[in-house]
């Protein structure tokens, strides 16, 4: 079996007395979708800011390719190849569309500690991010203020955005919150043609959605995996059903 | 930084570059209002280099006359060791600032929000105090330069109208430069890291580099303006360094606009010159002053370029 892109072994986090994580294990290929589901305070937003640095957990590890990132701060990890869509929209209100993007392939892109030429104009910079916003489909509105973009374009955007750092694993918080039900149909298409280029590792909260991507899902219930398999194989699983499908219906 | 600035605001630097260089033919060339003109200059180009900081960075120094004080110190030192050559003098100025701002900067800019203000000011204060207390300097009294600095042994700075334009030149190579440096692949990570830190982070730039390099850039230019502030008055006292002068050099930043480089220089201008007429006004001119800073906060959102924007 081939090396995962994502791993986390063990991983420990307590907010005092309260087990927010509790011993997580899982892993992510290149070409997986791999969702995080459960209910409510099940520490998935949690989980996923350990992975991305803005949390450091108390124990555990988490390797990316192969190499051990648990003490890296934010930056060094995203420098290594992992993009993250934060669940509350994270985008930089003050730049223009495209400019959010330039910055991203920016970042991977030759030093940034030039001063001098206007960064804007940089025509290889904006080809990539341009070419990152037409697979959002955000292309049409690249000189528009980012504050000015609509709730779900800002989604879209912070999509384009993760895309244009051509990551090696893409951390998805509940990437369609909020988004209208053609807007998220488009993002369920858009994401699937994504897994291959990637190992993603998607928290989402639209079931169809989860089913219908995920290669992989593992269900978080009280910071525990309580199961990983199959779509299949998490809607016979029992314990599943009694912890969360079975209540939300779904 | 909302929005690109219209056409009417590029064209403000330029008006005021070309007004500055038209003054003294026009009725502003005896010694009094050149003074008065290098002084707004001098303080424009410090406010420039603040704007780097509060604009770009989103690091907002109370701290920043002590810049000041280290390029004019830098020119007391010489004096006093008998240099007084240009070329050794100004580059001396500028170290001197971009030094004192790596050192203070290394440990400022860990912190952020009101604990960046509180540190430059804890630092500004500092510099204050040593230099209050150099007696080989002059301490609280200051310290009378024999002359102005020479350029190759020649005593071209002494004239008034020289001294002028050598401030114009410098003043606007200094508004080129932090507007080439806010546009630059550099300046657009300083402001991602203003606009939103995190943000920033996830794409993975480390903000600390980025807001030092800001920093020590700004502290050179104001050790440059520093040198310029000692060869305008060729009289130096820890009072260039005290943090009022810091708090009327924000002002200036903020009263101007934080649109740009621009805003700063119109906001120094402003300042220095309505500083200048209300005291001559009314004896008690600062309680006029203080009132008409207060509102200029409350009804110039976007200072006084964003008047532009508008209409």
């Amino acid at each position: 079996m081939a090396e995962p892109l994502l791993e986390l072994r063990a991983l420990h986090k307590s907010f005092g007395g309260l087990r927010v994580t509790d011993g997580v294990s899982l892993e992510v290929m290149q070409g997986e979708i791999h969702a995080l589901i459960g209910p409510n305070g099940a520490g998935k937003t949690t989980l996923l800011h350990q992975v991305s640095g803005t949390l450091a957990p108390d124990a555990g590890r988490i390797m990316l390719g192969g190499r051990d990132v648990t003490h890296l701060p934010m930056a060094r990890r995203a420098r290594l190849g992992l993009a993250r869509s934060f669940q509350i929209t994270s985008i930089l209100p003050g730049f223009p569309v495209l400019e959010n993007a330039a910055l991203a392939v920016q970042a991977r892109r030759g030093s940034s500690f030039r001063f001098f030429g206007r960064a804007s104009r940089e025509a290889a910079l904006n080809a990539e991010a341009l070419a990152a916003l037409a697979e959002v489909g955000l292309e049409g509105r690249a000189d528009a203020p980012a504050a000015a973009l609509s709730h779900g374009e800002k989604r879209q955007l912070e999509l384009a955005i993760a895309l244009a750092m051509a990551p090696r694993v893409l951390l998805l918080d509940e990437p369609l919150a909020g988004t209208g039900p053609e807007e998220a149909e488009r993002l369920v298409r858009l994401l699937s043609g994504l897994r291959a280029r990637y190992g993603v590792l998607l928290v989402e909260h639209d079931m169809q959605a989860v089913f219908a991507l995920a290669d992989r899902i593992s269900v978080l219930a009280e910071g525990r995996v309580i199961a990983t398999g199959t779509p299949a194989e998490i809607r016979a699983d029992a314990a599943v059903r009694a912890a969360y499908l079975g209540e939300d219906g779904a | 930084m909302s929005g690109a600035p219209g056409r009417a605001e590029r064209l403000v630097p330029w008006l005021v570059f070309a007004g500055l260089a038209a003054a003294p033919f026009i009725g502003f060339g005896e010694g009094h209002a050149l003074t008065l003109l290098a002084r707004a200059m001098i303080f424009g180009m410090a406010a420039v280099a603040l704007m780097l900081l509060v604009g770009g960075a989103g690091l907002v120094s109370l701290g920043h006359a002590a810049m000041l004080g280290m390029g004019a110190y830098a020119v007391v030192v010489l004096d006093h060791a008998g240099i007084v050559e240009a070329w050794i003098v100004f580059p001396a100025g500028i170290l001197a600032g971009a030094v004192f701002a790596l050192v203070t900067g290394a440990v400022a800019i860990r912190t952020s929000g009101v604990h960046f203000i509180m540190i430059t000011l804890a630092f500004g204060q500092m510099a204050f105090f040593t230099t209050s207390s150099l007696a080989i300097y002059g301490g609280d009294d200051g310290y009378t330069l024999f002359g102005r600095t020479e350029v190759l042994g020649a005593r071209w700075l002494e004239d008034r109208l020289v001294f002028h334009f050598v401030c114009l030149g410098l003043l606007a190579g200094c508004w080129a430069l932090v507007e080439a440096l806010l546009g630059s692949r550099f300046g657009r990570v300083l402001r991602a890291t203003r606009d939103n830190e995190t943000r920033a982070r996830a794409l993975g730039f480390e903000p600390w580099p980025y807001r030092l390099a800001a920093y020590v850039i700004a502290g050179a230019i104001g050790g440059l303006a520093g040198v310029l502030l000692a060869n305008a008055t060729e009289f130096v006292a820890p009072a260039y360094l005290a943090w009022q002068r810091s708090g009327d050099l924000l002002f200036m930043v903020i009263l101007g606009g934080l649109a740009g480089p621009h805003g700063a220089l119109v906001g120094a201008l402003a300042f220095v010159l309505v500083e200048e007429w209300l005291s001559h006004l009314w004896q008690h001119w600062r309680l006029i002053f203080g009132p008409l800073l207060i509102l200029c906060v409350f009804f110039l959102r976007g200072g006084i370029v964003g008047l532009l924007r508008r209409g």
